[in-house]
């Protein structure tokens, strides 16, 4: 039977539909504005419709993220640590450190090689070093959010900056930028910083794997932690789904421990 | 969802006992007699007791502006006037209360304010910000600041340790008398620690109501219930209070009510409460069908070591003993005994933004129950008081995943 899963995140709603097999069938990205409840429907009617699905040939959905209670169709509720706990292992079973960057915060989630859970951080009651740092920073330096991914890969040089508050680091790019850094390297720089956010985080065990809307749109950042913790980085097909298709695997668990 | 338990009908004696607590203290400071002492949490209030005085708790006062959600509007006037928003914040919201002309005891009571200390007596045992915040109203009233220094970061508690707080707490005696008018008198200070110790079994008993399966009381119960013990211990009334609790819990249990009905998990608390979230953090943990049966915070007000025989040395050794003075090596094992006690699945350790000296979490202990003892924790991030420094959202999203890991990993 189908599953779906939608993620209602701050920034993103996402939506995913799969098959018995786990296979994605649908899947659909929206901003997630300030209707969840709409932003919920509106994702799961565009992957209803890339998978040329009706609403009655799906089973459950389960719904996560910020807004999870905002979804009506949903089935039940899940946090989006559960689900992008899942939703990696699906791709990589075995132990696992998840680092998921999001749109106004970050996680860190360790999974034995069973697939259990073992612990999870989030980070502090502060945007430092997710998603809304590098938008908030784009916006600072004038740049497109979708130029920083090959403005990181391509800079020769990097500039330092290191502030831990958003504020304070706009003021050191502010300063950098008066004194003549090159743009490309200030981007790389802001990269750095949000690595070095996460490392703080929690310890990196097992196979790391990357997950959330931030790296999808800048996959040079899992190079850049890649290179900074000395290990491989990987990242799902599509890491901006992962917490979405992580709803579905679980609605599809719960249709088979009830069962059984 | 099966129905929340009726209340506990005690509270009504605690609420009158409150009141007249508080309006007593009022009384007393616009009359001038019996003189009013300001005491910290764990200061000599058995010795201020025997010496006539009544004891006025600020502690108590910064936890009823976090419940009442005051705070939120006195601690920055308190940071304006140079308290910086990182140190305690029931320090900030109180001294921001004084300075702004507000108490929440004036809609709970009709009283128009703190009443007016005639001698402040801190015990730095648990932090250096209660010398700080009293000294602010010792300049302010013109009144004596007075206390004992407490080593910090105690292994074992040793006799020369126990030897110097005793004689610091005597030390005491003189200015005491002094202000107070009265003669100590030694058979008066047995009675009041003997008051205390009786207060203190009791409040041990009630407490391990929680290590009931389903726990009978929760963490949010004890920190309403555990008012008498925190400003009236050393007084008849907290024994009054604690007789009629006991006698009703001993009924409720006979019914098999639970403190989260179809109770399916069990953690332990860690750190202060939040006290402006106590309902939302209850409700959310009553619909996760968990219960936080123990926590290090209320269990504060347990001093085993009370002997009227010995009163000052069993003073000293009792505000020696807890929790807060110990070293990390004694508070690991802590924790882990009332894990292993109260049949914890798990400790959710509250990281206090303005108070590192109840935050436990800080020198890995989280990563040290976990890795080398299995018990599954959890850190959230907030404040006793400041609620700037606590998200709704960030503590559901957490908590509700821990449930959802114990819950996985029980499966
Ligand atoms: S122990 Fe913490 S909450 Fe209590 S007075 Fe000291 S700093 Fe404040």
């Amino acid at each position: 039977m189908v599953t779906g899963g939608v993620d209602i995140g701050a920034s993103a709603t996402k939506a995913a539909l799969l098959n018995g097999k786990g296979a994605l069938l649908g899947s659909a990205v929206l901003r997630s504005g300030v209707d969840f409840a709409a932003s919920a429907n509106k994702a799961l009617q565009a992957a209803l419709g890339e998978a040329e699905l009706t609403a009655g040939e799906v089973g459950p959905i389960f719904a996560c993220g910020y807004g999870r209670g905002n979804a009506a169709f949903a089935a039940a509720t899940r946090t989006e640590i559960a689900c992008h706990a899942a939703g990696a292992y699906h791709y990589f079973p075995r132990a696992l450190t998840v680092v998921d960057i999001g749109g106004q915060d970050n996680k860190i989630i360790k999974v034995a090689a069973g697939g259990a859970r073992t612990s999870f951080k989030m980070n502090r009651k502060c945007a430092a070093g997710t998603g809304a740092f590098l938008e908030e920073m784009a916006l600072r330096l004038d740049l497109p959010l979708e130029s920083l991914n090959d403005l990181a890969a391509g800079a020769t040089e990097e500039a330092s900056l290191g502030a831990y508050c958003t504020v304070f680091t706009a003021t050191e790019v502010l300063a950098k930028i008066r004194a003549g850094v090159a743009v490309a390297a200030l981007v790389k720089g802001l990269f750095r910083s949000v690595v070095k956010r996460v490392l703080e985080m929690d310890t990196l065990e097992g196979t790391v794997v990357m997950t959330g809307g931030v790296v999808a749109h800048n996959p040079h950042l899992a190079v850049m932690l890649a290179q900074e913790a000395g290990r491989e980085v990987k990242l799902p097909p599509r890491p901006q789904l992962t917490g979405a298709i992580g709803a579905a695997l679980l609605a599809r668990r719960s249709l088979e421990q009830d069962a059984a | 969802m099966s129905d929340a338990p009726p209340p506990i009908a005690a509270t009504k004696l605690m609420k009158k006992l409150m009141a007249e607590h508080f309006l007593g203290l009022d009384r007393a400071a616009r009359e001038g007699s019996p003189k009013v002492a300001w005491c910290t949490s764990v200061g000599p209030a058995e010795l201020l007791h025997a010496l006539g005085f009544l004891v006025y708790y600020p502690e108590n006062h910064g936890a009823l502006l976090g419940a009442t959600r005051m705070a939120s509007e006195t601690i920055p006037v308190a940071n304006a006037a140079g308290y910086s928003p990182d140190i305690c914040s029931y320090l900030t919201a109180d001294v921001g209360a004084f300075l702004k002309g507000v108490t929440p005891l004036t809609k709970a009571y009709g009283i128009k304010g703190v009443p007016r200390p005639d001698v402040l007596v801190f015990n730095t045992n648990q932090c250096r910000d209660v010398q700080d915040w009293f000294q602010w109203y010792g300049r302010h009233f013109g009144a004596p600041v007075i206390g004992v220094r407490t080593q910090r970061g105690v292994g074992p508690v040793l006799d020369s340790m126990v030897a110097d707080v005793s004689r610091q707490i005597q030390y005491l005696v003189p200015a005491l008398e002094q202000i107070s008018g009265n003669k100590f008198d030694i058979d008066r200070l047995r009675e009041t620690v003997g008051l205390s110790k009786q207060c203190t079994v009791m409040w041990r008993r009630v407490l391990e109501y929680g290590a009931k399966h389903p726990a009978q009381l929760s963490f949010f119960d004890h920190t309403i219930h555990m008012a008498p013990a925190v400003v009236l211990r050393g007084l008849p009334e907290a024994v009054t209070y604690y007789d009629t609790l006991l006698a009703e819990l001993v009924e409720r249990d006979k019914e098999g009510l639970a403190a989260v009905p179809g109770e399916r998990f069990r953690l332990y608390w860690d750190g202060m409460p939040v006290w402006g979230r106590l309902r939302m953090l209850g409700d959310l943990m009553a619909s996760l069908h968990t219960a936080i049966v123990a926590s290090t915070y209320c269990n504060s007000w347990i001093f085993d070591a009370f002997d009227p025989a010995d009163p000052f040395i069993s003073m000293a050794r009792a505000y020696l003993d807890l929790f807060i003075v110990r070293d990390e090596a004694f508070k690991e094992r802590y924790i882990l005994d009332h894990v292993a006690l109260y049949g914890c699945h798990g400790v959710v350790f509250h990281d206090a933004k303005t108070c590192p000296n109840n935050s436990n979490n800080r020198y890995a202990m989280p990563q040290r129950l976990q890795d080398l003892h299995g018990v599954p924790t959890l850190v959230i991030n907030g404040d006793l008081n400041d609620l700037r420094c606590f998200s709704d959202e960030q503590a559901r999203t957490n908590l509700e995943a821990f449930v959802e890991q114990i819950e996985e990993l029980a499966a």
